[in-house]
């Protein structure tokens, strides 16, 4: 194994998984734990329908933050990309079509307030 | 078999040509899962996402009634067992067998107190006549759609739940791996693609957190 660990790039064990420091995993703990008081005290300001941005701007950018240092995707292969893409397209799709039909089923459909 | 093992790494599988190859084909398999897992949830959110829309006033009451403190408390929680849960990865990299089992251990912890805190909060809900069904009661305007809420309230955060006890029990197991030294610096694939599913069911309520108890507290409606 020690071989293995000498030649780096393609010979090194474990290939996607890097090695990342505790220090940078309690940084991203620290920003997370940050953003969710963030995220509780932006619910309780009337930002009128941005009540809703915020809070899913908030939640994406900590999704991120995990996905990219917990999970260690800002490290792996294109091929790891391609299909959480594919997961979030589809996502897309869905959210996407259906917000398509309901939003655009005239005032009988949709009763705010 | 004997000869093509002393060559190998011991965990080298012979169909892979090597150790990374054989991780990222691991790895891969855990992502293409998780990806039917977030259209999986997918699915709860979009009808989440349609009723909300449509019964707005009602879905703002019903949320009302939710405890943010229990919720934010469980949020600090679940991201703290993310922390251990990469640092259980860490150890494994690193060949620590004592701070590995410390940090699964850790982990398991926060997700059974993550458990126990949303157990106070069902019951909390079950006290207050909210478990949708012939006993439901809501004082509000609309408890009809109120009850609809609180259908997708509990069948959202119970199958949440429902991985994070699937979660705790692969914990237990990766538990006992390590602690019989079954990782090394070399060989933890199952330590890491375990962490992807934990970290995954981390970041369900990342989302679950904001849209059911967060976004209609300043809305219309919500004012007691």
């Amino acid at each position: 194994m020690a071989t293995h660990a000498a030649t780096g790039g393609n010979g090194e064990p474990q290939g996607a998984t890097h090695f990342v420091s505790p220090r940078l995993y309690v940084t991203i703990f620290l920003i997370l734990m940050v953003l969710t008081a963030v995220t509780v005290g932006a619910a309780f300001l009337d930002l009128g329908p941005f009540n809703t941005v915020v809070a899913l701007l908030i939640a994406c950018s900590k999704m991120t933050l995990v996905v990219l240092y917990f999970m260690h995707v800002r490290y792996s292969s294109r091929l790891t990309w391609a299909v959480i893409g594919s997961g979030f397209f589809w996502l897309a799709l869905l959210l996407g079509l259906t917000l398509s039909d309901y939003l655009t089923r005239g005032t009988g459909w949709l009763r705010y307030g | 078999m004997a000869a093509a093992h002393d060559i190998h790494h011991p965990y080298l599988q012979h169909h892979f040509n090597d150790l990374e190859q054989q991780f990222e084909a691991s790895a891969l398999g855990m992502w293409v899962f998780l990806v039917t897992e977030i259209l999986f949830f997918g699915g709860l959110f979009t009808a989440y996402m349609v009723y909300r829309m449509q019964y707005a006033q009602a879905f703002a009451e019903a949320s009302g009634h939710l405890d943010i403190v229990l919720g934010g408390v469980n949020t600090g929680v679940l991201i703290g067992s993310s922390l251990t849960m990469a640092m259980a990865v860490w150890a494994a990299q690193q060949g620590r067998r004592r701070a590995q089992v410390t940090y699964l251990l850790a982990t398991i912890g926060l997700g059974a107190a993550f458990l126990g805190i949303k157990v106070v909060e069902y019951s909390h809900k079950f006290e207050d006549g909210l478990i949708p069904g012939a006993n439901f009661r809501f004082d509000g305007l609309d408890p009809i759609h109120a009850q609809l809420f609180y259908s997708l309230y509990f069948v959202m955060t119970g199958l949440h739940a429902l991985h994070m006890i699937v979660g705790i029990g692969i914990m237990a197991v990766l538990t006992w791996m390590a602690w019989r030294g079954r990782f090394t610096s070399g060989y933890h694939t199952p330590v890491e693609v375990s962490g992807l599913y934990w970290h995954f069911v981390d970041i369900v309520w990342i989302f679950l957190f904001p849209l059911l108890y967060l976004i209609d507290r300043h809305g219309p409606g919500t004012m007691h």
